[in-house]
């Protein structure tokens, strides 16, 4: 389990951890699991595409999560947020679908990008995915106290000469960033659980907001490294494991919750 | 100090505001007064720079502007207690992660102390009444302590409790502190008792001064363009559209008797 080829899985396994973690928590806070469900999800036209021009699907990844963001950013401004990133979810499967229409084979690197492939990883690509996580988690915690303002009322950042806008297109970059190295770990359908697991986890065990980023990057690795651990085991697919882990995270934060709202009857 | 002169805003094909005028001196509790769509948040986003003016100008004095924003609907599970609301409102603008601070926390207990929410300022704002929700709201926009402060619509889905108790409570900050508070609101009835001022909206234009001298029938009736009663009953003040009136707002048009919204 620790052989060489395996100590490159932890390493990049853990670096995603932490970052969908950090990236997990605003998403949650901010409402904005829609935006984090699309933007994985579009980015599998780019891996397509790369696979049809025959370039590093790496590149796919990044144009087609930047054109996400783009897409989502521009239609938000003239209507509502929701309809806006359905939209861009909808035109980039379309294109997805074309792609995949053209390689003439369902290919088994676009199969392992929906899905995941954790085992498989080179160590060159440690030092990519080292690279964005690092940036990517870096603004985060750089826009930390913004992005908490603005998740009580974008009227209270505006009154700080802050742009609401500008600030949820930042958001969506780093969420763009985080989840295109997330991809080839957990696969485009489990980046989601991954970010939003966790976060739903810790914001019902802790009213903190510094502690319950703590607590969420705390559940995303575990959540990992169990699933890592479950599927060299098993060798069933590691998204389903973090998949099933996100979903009980979810159940023992609300649960915790309940206990601690929890109020005896008074006795008549 | 509030001083706003010669106030025209709008959007295309919308006029919301014409040459507003009005000024309030430092200390001054003064009820923004006008029905849904009146342009009252438009007046208070103006003031607070959000907003580009047509025409006219806005001074505001030296010592910053604190604002609360409408009800804000919190989720009941954000990780967020009452007093780290307050703590962004010293520096929820600065990049990176809050260090701990004792001079931050000392002002944040003091502000807290200040508008009575001491008791629960570690519990989970989401768990919180809409009164005390409320309460955090303003130490949040006071924690900085500005000399000029902006709510809109601050008693819009409170009980009658809530409301008595955040109008003590600005109005104890007026008395103290010698802030100048401008609250929206499209109810005046409860604001009687402590404004001083009053600024009455209505079809964009406004008339400015104390209740006495605004909440008449002939300065409102010209407001209006048409014919408006004010009655006085049980010590509430109702603004009636008379009978056979030309409603122009669809505010007005509820009936027989045109009441506006009873300010």
């Amino acid at each position: 389990m620790f052989s060489d080829f395996m100590i490159n899985t932890w390493t990049v396994a853990s670096l995603v951890a932490v970052t969908a973690g950090l990236v997990g928590f605003f998403t949650v806070i901010r409402g904005a699991s829609f935006a984090a469900h699309t933007i994985p999800l579009s980015t599998f036209p780019g891996a397509a595409a790369a696979v049809l021009l025959g370039v590093n699907q790496v590149w796919g990844l990044i144009v087609a999560a930047g054109l996400s963001v783009i897409g989502i950013n521009a239609l938000s401004r003239r209507g509502q947020p929701d309809v806006a990133t359905a939209m861009t979810l909808v035109m980039m499967l379309g294109l997805g679908t074309l792609c995949l229409s053209q390689i003439g084979q369902y290919s088994q690197q676009v199969y392992a990008l929906l899905f995941g492939q954790v085992f498989g990883i080179s160590r060159a690509s440690i030092t990519p995915v080292a690279v964005i996580d690092i940036l990517a988690a870096g603004a985060l915690l750089m826009l930390f106290r913004p992005l908490l303002l603005s998740s009580l009322s974008t009227d209270l950042l505006q009154t700080r000469y802050l742009t609401a806008t500008r600030l949820d297109l930042a958001f969506l970059i780093i969420l763009a960033m985080a989840s295109a190295v997330a991809l080839p770990v957990v696969g485009a359908l489990l980046v989601f659980s991954l970010m939003v697991g966790p976060a739903s986890a810790a914001r019902n065990i802790t009213s903190r907001p510094v502690i319950a980023m703590g607590v969420t990057v705390l559940i995303s690795l575990l959540t990992v490294w169990t699933a890592i651990v479950l599927s060299y085991v098993t060798n069933w697919p590691v998204g389903f494991f973090v998949g099933g882990f996100g979903a009980l995270a979810y159940g023992a934060g609300r649960g915790v919750m309940r206990i601690r709202r929890w109020k005896p009857s008074p006795i008549s | 100090m509030l001083s706003v002169d010669s106030l025209s805003v709008g959007f295309p094909g919308n006029q919301v505001l014409q040459d507003v005028n009005f000024h309030l001196p430092q200390g001054s509790f003064c009820g923004l007064i006008g029905t849904n769509g009146s342009g009252k948040t438009t007046l208070l986003r103006t003031i607070l720079g959000l907003l580009r003016p047509d025409k006219g100008k806005v001074e505001t004095g030296d010592g910053g502007i604190g604002y609360v924003p409408q009800k804000i609907q919190l989720d009941p599970f954000m990780p967020l207690r009452a007093r780290d609301v307050v703590a962004l409102g010293i520096d929820g603008h600065r990049l990176g992660v809050p260090l701990p601070s004792p001079s931050r926390r000392r002002a944040v207990d003091s502000m807290l102390a200040e508008v009575g929410a001491a008791e629960f300022a570690n519990r989970r704002v989401g768990d919180l009444s809409g009164g005390q929700q409320q309460r955090i709201m303003i130490a949040h926009a006071l924690v900085r302590r500005p000399r000029l402060l902006l709510l809109d619509e601050p008693l819009a889905n409170l009980d009658i409790r809530s409301v008595a108790e955040v109008i003590a409570l600005l109005h104890k900050l007026v008395v103290e502190q010698k802030i100048t508070v401008l609250v929206s609101a499209h109810d005046m009835n409860p604001l009687l008792p402590v404004m001083n001022q009053i600024v009455y909206l209505a079809q964009g234009r406004s008339v400015s001064g104390s209740v006495e001298e605004v909440v008449r029938s002939s300065v409102l009736s010209s407001l209006y363009g048409y014919h408006i009663d004010v009655i006085q009953v049980h010590g509430r003040v109702l603004v009636v559209a008379a009978v056979g009136a030309e409603p122009r707002t669809t505010e007005m048009a509820h009936g027989p008797v045109h009441v506006t919204s009873i300010p």
